[in-house]
C-alpha cells in the first residue's frame, strides 16, 4: 500500500501580526500542527480570540505573512486542491442575485445545472433570482454554504459558520451540512467555539488554546452519528473532555453560551 | 400582497404628481420672466415668446443644431476622457499608499488651478487645436473625478475581495463583479458632477479659441448685444444637458441599485 498523504498539512511555527510603533508583535499562533486525512470532519475547537480565523485564512491562502508551511494534496488530475469557504458573514454579494453569487466561483459552461441542483438540495430553490438583502439570516447561510459546495472542494473551510442564529435555525443548518456532506463527500475543517457543536458533527476535535494559539489536544470522536441527536451523550464526552483539559483550554466554560 | 400593490400605486402617484410639480414649476417661471420682460419692455431683456421664436427659428432655419451638435461632441471626448483618466488615478491611489503620498499634493494643486488658467496654457503650448481643447476641459475635470474614486476605493471592503480570492474568481470577474458595483456610487457621483462642469467649461474654451459651437456663438452675440439669441442658445442646451441626466444617468443609476430594495 502506498503511503497515504494527508488532504491538509499545516506546520505554522509562528503568525505575528505587527502592532503600532514601540509595541512588541502580537504572536497569534505559535507551533501550531495539524494533519487532516481526505474525507475527515475536523473541527478546531477553542475560546474566541485564540487564532482560529486566523488559522483558516492562512490554510485558505489569504494570509501568507507567516513563518511555517501549509500543504494541499493535490487532485488526482494533478490539478491544484481547490477550497470552499464559509465565512462567518455570509459574505454574499448584496448587488448580485443568489444565483449570480454562485455562478460567480463557477467555471461559466457548469454553472447553470450546477446551481439549480445546489439550491435544491439546500432547500431554496425558488431564490435564485433574488437579491441577498432579501434573504433571511438563515437563507443568506445556505446560499454561502452551497456555494462552498459548489466548486466541487477537495477542502471545506467553516468559519463558525452558524454563529448569532436562533437555536431552530442552527439545527435544521447542522442537519443540513451533514446531508450535504454526506451526498458531496469532502474533507471539512471546522471552526467553533460550541463544543457541543463540534461533538455534533465531527470525526475529530482539535482544541486549541492560549495566546499564541497551538494545539492542546486532539481527541477522536467515535460516537455513531446517528446517536448524536440525543445529547446526553454529547453532555457526557463534553463533560469529560472538559474535566481533562479544563487548564488547558481555560476560557471554554465561559465561552460556550449558557442556554 | 395589496399592501404592496397600494404602495406600488401610491409611489407611482408620487412620481406622477412630482413631474406635475416640475412642470408647473418651469411654467411658473417662464410666466413671471414674460411678465417682467414685457413691464420692463427693454432690448437686454427679451421676452420669454421672442426668445422661444428664435429658438425654433435657428433649430429649423439657422445653425443652431450644427453647433449644438459639435459643442456636444466636444463635452462627450472630454467626459469620457476625464472620467477613464480620473477613474484610473482615483483606483490606483485608493489602493496605493506611496502613490497616494507621492501625488496626492499634485491632486491637490490641479483642483485649486483655475480653469482659466488650464485653458489658456493648453492653447499657448499645443496651439488653438480640437485636442488642446479637449485636453483641457479634461484636465480640468480629472482631479475631480480621482479625488471621488479615491474615496470610494479606499472604502473598497476587504471581505469580498478576500471572499473572491479564496474561491480563485479571476481578475477580470473579480474587477466586474466584486470591485466595480462598490464604486457605482462614486462612479455616478463623479459622472453628475462632471457633466456639470465639463460644459460649462467647454463653452468657454469654445469662445477662446474655436470657431464653432455653442460657446463660439454666444461670443458673436455677446459682440452683437444680442441678448435673445445668447438666451436661445442657453436654453437649447440647457434642455439637451437635462435630457441627457433623464434618458441616460437616471436609467443606469436605476438599474445600477436595482439591489438596494
Amino acid at each position: 500500500m502506498a503511503p497515504v498523504t494527508p488532504a491538509l498539512a499545516a506546520e505554522i511555527r509562528e503568525k505575528r501580526y505587527a502592532r503600532a510603533r514601540g509595541a512588541s508583535p502580537h504572536v497569534a499562533l505559535a507551533g501550531l500542527s495539524l494533519e487532516v486525512a481526505a474525507g475527515e470532519f475536523v473541527a478546531v475547537v477553542g475560546p474566541s480570540g485564540c487564532g482560529k480565523t486566523t488559522f483558516l485564512n492562512i490554510v485558505a491562502g489569504l494570509d501568507r505573512d507567516f513563518a511555517g508551511e501549509v500543504r494541499l494534496a493535490p487532485r488526482p488530475d494533478g490539478q491544484p486542491a481547490r477550497v470552499g469557504y464559509v465565512f462567518q458573514e455570509p459574505r454574499l454579494l448584496p448587488w448580485r442575485t443568489v444565483y449570480e453569487n454562485i455562478a460567480l466561483v463557477l467555471p461559466k459552461p457548469r454553472a447553470e445545472s450546477q446551481v439549480k441542483d445546489l439550491l435544491k438540495a439546500v432547500g431554496l430553490p425558488q431564490a435564485q433570482d433574488l437579491y441577498p438583502p432579501q434573504l433571511s439570516v438563515g437563507m443568506s447561510r445556505r446560499v454561502a454554504i452551497a456555494r462552498a459546495f459548489a466548486i466541487e472542494p477537495d477542502l471545506l473551510l467553516m468559519d463558525e459558520p452558524f454563529v448569532s442564529l436562533d437555536h431552530d435555525t442552527v439545527e435544521q443548518l447542522r442537519d443540513l451540512l451533514l446531508k450535504l456532506w454526506t451526498a458531496r463527500p469532502t474533507t471539512v475543517l471546522f471552526v467553533t467555539h460550541d463544543m457541543r457543536e463540534a461533538l455534533m458533527l465531527a470525526d475529530r476535535l482539535v482544541l486549541l488554546s492560549g495566546t499564541p494559539g497551538h494545539v492542546v489536544a486532539d481527541v477522536p470522536v467515535s460516537l455513531a452519528r446517528n446517536r448524536r441527536h440525543g445529547g446526553a451523550e454529547i453532555e457526557r464526552l463534553r463533560d469529560e473532555i472538559l474535566r481533562r483539559h479544563r487548564e488547558l483550554i481555560g476560557a471554554a466554560a465561559t465561552a460556550t453560551p449558557v442556554e | 400582497m395589496s399592501a404592496a400593490i397600494t404602495a406600488r400605486r401610491a409611489s407611482s402617484w408620487i412620481a406622477a404628481s412630482s413631474v406635475a410639480q416640475r412642470i408647473g414649476s418651469v411654467a411658473l417661471f417662464i410666466l413671471v420672466w414674460q411678465v417682467v420682460a414685457d413691464a420692463v419692455h427693454s432690448r437686454m431683456l427679451p421676452s420669454a415668446s421672442a426668445v422661444f421664436a428664435v429658438l425654433a427659428e435657428e433649430c429649423v432655419h439657422g445653425p443652431l443644431l450644427f453647433h449644438l451638435g459639435v459643442t456636444l461632441a466636444r463635452v462627450a471626448a472630454a467626459f469620457v476622457v476625464a472620467m477613464v483618466i480620473g477613474t484610473a488615478i482615483g483606483i490606483v491611489m485608493g489602493r496605493s499608499r506611496t502613490v497616494d503620498a507621492l501625488f496626492d499634493s499634485w491632486l491637490v494643486l490641479l483642483l485649486n488651478l483655475p480653469a482659466l488658467v488650464i485653458i489658456v496654457l493648453a492653447y499657448v503650448w499645443f496651439g488653438l487645436t480640437e485636442a488642446a481643447a479637449i485636453g483641457a476641459v479634461a484636465v480640468n475635470k480629472i482631479p475631480n473625478t480621482a479625488v471621488t474614486l479615491r474615496e470610494g476605493a479606499r472604502a473598497l471592503d476587504r471581505d469580498y475581495s478576500d471572499m473572491a480570492a479564496s474561491f480563485h474568481v479571476g481578475r477580470w470577474r473579480t474587477l466586474r463583479h466584486v470591485i466595480l458595483p462598490q464604486l457605482y456610487p462614486y462612479v455616478f457621483a463623479a459622472a453628475r458632477s462632471g457633466l456639470a462642469l465639463v460644459w460649462k467649461i467647454v463653452l468657454i474654451v469654445e469662445l477662446l479659441g474655436r470657431s464653432n459651437g455653442v460657446g463660439f456663438e454666444i461670443e458673436l452675440y455677446f459682440q452683437q448685444f444680442d441678448v435673445t439669441h445668447i438666451l436661445a442658445y442657453s436654453i437649447a442646451f440647457m434642455i439637451v444637458i437635462q435630457l441627457i441626466e433623464w434618458v441616460i444617468f437616471q436609467p443606469l443609476e436605476r438599474r445600477a441599485s436595482a439591489w438596494r430594495r
